[in-house]
């Protein structure tokens, strides 16, 4: 009996190594026909491309390599073709880890683009920070992550920084005086936002008239609300992801909360869980977002346009920050003029780049600096509003 | 204000509870059955109000009435498929208890299937003004829970205890043997029992989807956990004590997430059970039951 199990462990590792494998070279870019060191530009990945949150590597992934074709077609970096290795980690950080290791020992690469989900890329960045490898994190929103080194750079937003900046936005433009929050208690994205909100709204001169928290899988928020509705705050805030925005939504709607709603990218596809009749429940409402499809920039309409022509799917988020990660890398690589881990790091601090997000530009904490676009909906549509910089 | 409108939030969502709770209660009754597919049977009729309603675009009376009486045959059937035969058959109660967390999930994969696993978004349905007390304002939607949970479980008594059917019920649930002898057939008011148990969680399924407007498959689970409590809580076997733990579960958690906090909602509830089940544990209206249906 041992040995069978044995026997089938066996093949089953077998199998998922021969499965490994082609996946691997499948994805070698098909430009790059010489692999000898030295003749091409090796940047690693890393994404989660099956698993549980594949949805999210698949297309972060998608968006890099759209980026690297776009590059090798214009002549590579420092006239060499750009090699980009991607291995799948499941969304798991000690494969990430492996992963990472073979990139470096085997493949020899010299910068990293990932990992796409926060726990994985923590990982992969201490070990990164000891190789000096310069690696940015495309879509990893833990404040933690660039602390582990000078190396580790990230092309979104922190979670905290959309609470400030959301906070900033309600007294500057919107002019409000008292504000409220609700935000879900088991979940580190939505306190963390509603943590930062609340401190920089106090800072900007906004009172806090209610902080309530719900727990995770809540659908009632009536008893929230009610207290809520009793301070009468000009804004509230709702930190949380799109299936709770709209549950929230209708129900202060219906208790008759007549604040204006913000949010943060959490809101992002809200617009698909509210239906027509309760669309008045978010009728005045503001969040952030790292990009707007409805922005007219040139460059993000053909990404967008391109993107849906070769994978079917519509690009979302994470496609545009994994394009935008190995555009900034890229950018960094020929500002250096060399592939020196160093001068890539010091290329990438001092980097100003242009991409489909807008003008960016790293803080001291190689956190992106740029400006964050607000949206509200009108007429059962997403409208853009404009971009905000804190 | 502030303390009344949390009470009458709390009946509000007690009386989604209640109306679940009586299912759970009228099911025990009869056969001491702890029903754990019940809870999926709200999901299954919020899912057919989804359909007739945004999928087939008919009018809500049609998707009211389509949910209440699909839910009846549904429960019907699941008595008939998956039950009948171990009662027939005398089988241990937990190869029914057994069963019963079968169908729930088989219910739950199987609307996962049909629909996907993520949450679908509800129109609104039932809307008229508020109503106001002075400064106390209460929600359309409230109000409506609150007024058809008490009709029902007005119905549900006046059943038992004055219709033919009602006889039946009690009949059997005292002596199912000596009601076989005096000419009830056991297994159609058993299978009777299920139906109406299953329409009334179809009416709590209705009212869930007007106040909260998002199902997803598995959306039962705790509701019909929560149900349980009530049931349990109020005397399980009995119609008003199912209605009286369902609001007295919706106020408790209801004055918990808004005076101590949200995060012990749980525990509180589940504390007030427990300490009515070590002072009265037959639950608060639970007598040495005559009354059980």
């Amino acid at each position: 009996m041992k040995k069978r199990i044995l026997a089938a462990v066996l093949s089953a590792v077998m199998l998922a190594a021969s499965a490994f494998g082609c996946a691997q070279d499948g994805n070698k870019q098909p430009a790059s026909g010489n692999t000898e060191a030295g003749d091409t530009i090796k940047i690693g990945g890393l994404a989660p491309l099956t698993g549980n949150v594949s949805v999210y590597g698949v297309a972060t992934n998608n968006g890099i390599k759209m980026a690297v074709d776009e590059i090798n077609k214009a002549g590579g970096v420092l006239e060499k073709q750009i090699e980009y290795i991607v291995y799948d980690e499941k969304g798991d950080p000690i494969e990430a880890v492996n992963a990472y290791n073979k990139l470096v020992q085997d493949d020899k690469i010299i910068a990293l683009i990932g990992d796409v989900t926060s726990k994985p890329t923590i990982a992969v960045a201490q070990k990164a920070v000891k190789d000096r490898i310069p690696m940015i994190t495309a879509t990893g929103t833990t404040a933690d992550i660039t602390k582990a080194g000078d190396n580790v750079f990230r092309a979104c937003f922190i979670d905290p920084y959309q609470g400030e900046l959301m906070a900033e936005y309600a007294a500057k433009k919107l002019n409000a005086k008292t504000a409220a929050i609700i935000y879900d208690n088991g979940d580190d994205y939505s306190t963390g936002v509603a943590d930062a909100f609340e401190k920089e709204a106090k800072e900007a001169g906004i009172t806090i008239t209610n902080k309530e928290a719900y727990q995770p899988g809540s659908v009632d928020f009536k008893s929230q609300l009610t207290k809520i509705k009793a301070g009468n705050p000009d804004v509230l805030m709702i930190p949380a992801y799109y299936s709770d925005v709209a549950l929230i939504a209708a129900q202060a709607k219906d208790i008759g909360i007549k604040s204006k709603l913000l949010g943060a990218d959490g809101w992002d596809g809200v617009l698909e869980k509210i239906d027509k009749s309760n669309l008045d429940a978010v009728k005045d409402c503001y969040f952030c977002s790292q990009y707007s499809p409805e922005n007219k920039d040139e460059k993000l309409q053909n990404f967008l346009k391109q993107y849906t022509e070769k994978y079917k799917s519509e690009a979302n988020m994470f496609a545009v920050l994994g394009y935008d990660a190995l555009g900034m890398m890229a950018a960094a690589i020929n500002k250096a003029g060399s592939v020196d881990s160093e001068k890539i790091i010091e290329a990438l601090k001092n980097l100003e780049y242009k991409g489909l997000t807008g003008s960016t530009t790293f803080d001291e904490n190689r956190n992106p600096v740029r400006d964050a676009v607000i949206t509200t909906i009108a007429d059962g549509k997403y409208k853009f509003v404009e971009n905000f910089k804190k | 204000m502030g303390f009344f409108s949390q009470i009458v939030n709390g009946l509000g969502l007690g009386s989604i509870y209640a109306l679940i709770a009586l299912g759970y209660s009228m099911v025990y009754g009869i056969v001491q059955l702890i029903n754990f597919a019940h809870g999926d049977i709200i999901m299954v009729g919020a899912y057919v109000v989804y359909v007739i309603l945004v999928i087939m675009n008919l009018p809500i009376w049609l998707a009211v009435l389509g949910s209440i009486i699909f839910c009846g045959i549904a429960g019907v059937l699941i008595q008939r498929i998956a039950y009948q035969r171990l009662l027939n058959h005398d089988a241990p109660r937990i190869s029914l208890l057994i069963t019963a967390i079968g169908v729930s999930i088989f219910l739950q994969n199987l609307f996962q299937l049909l629909f996907g696993s993520d949450a679908k978004s509800m129109p609104k349905m039932f809307s008229f003004n508020s109503l106001k007390f002075g400064t106390l304002e209460i929600t359309s939607s409230t109000t409506l829970n609150i007024v058809v949970s008490i009709l029902m479980m007005a119905g549900l008594q006046l059943m038992v205890s004055k219709m033919k059917i009602g006889k039946a019920m009690r009949a059997t649930s005292e002596d199912a043997g000596a009601a076989k002898l005096m000419g009830i057939n056991p297994n159609t008011t058993i299978a009777f029992t299920f139906g109406v148990g299953s329409a009334l969680a179809s009416v709590g399924a209705i009212l869930y989807c007007n106040t909260y407007p998002q199902i997803k498959p598995i959306m039962g689970g705790l509701l019909g956990l929560k149900a349980f409590v009530a049931a349990v809580l109020g005397g399980i076997g009995s119609i008003p004590g199912a209605m009286l733990g369902g609001y007295l579960l919706g106020v408790s958690e209801s004055l918990t997430n808004a005076y101590i906090s949200s995060s012990l909602t749980d525990a509180v509830v589940f504390g007030i059970l427990i300490i009515v089940l070590i002072v009265k544990p037959t639950g608060l209206l639970g007598k040495n039951v005559r009354e059980k249906v």
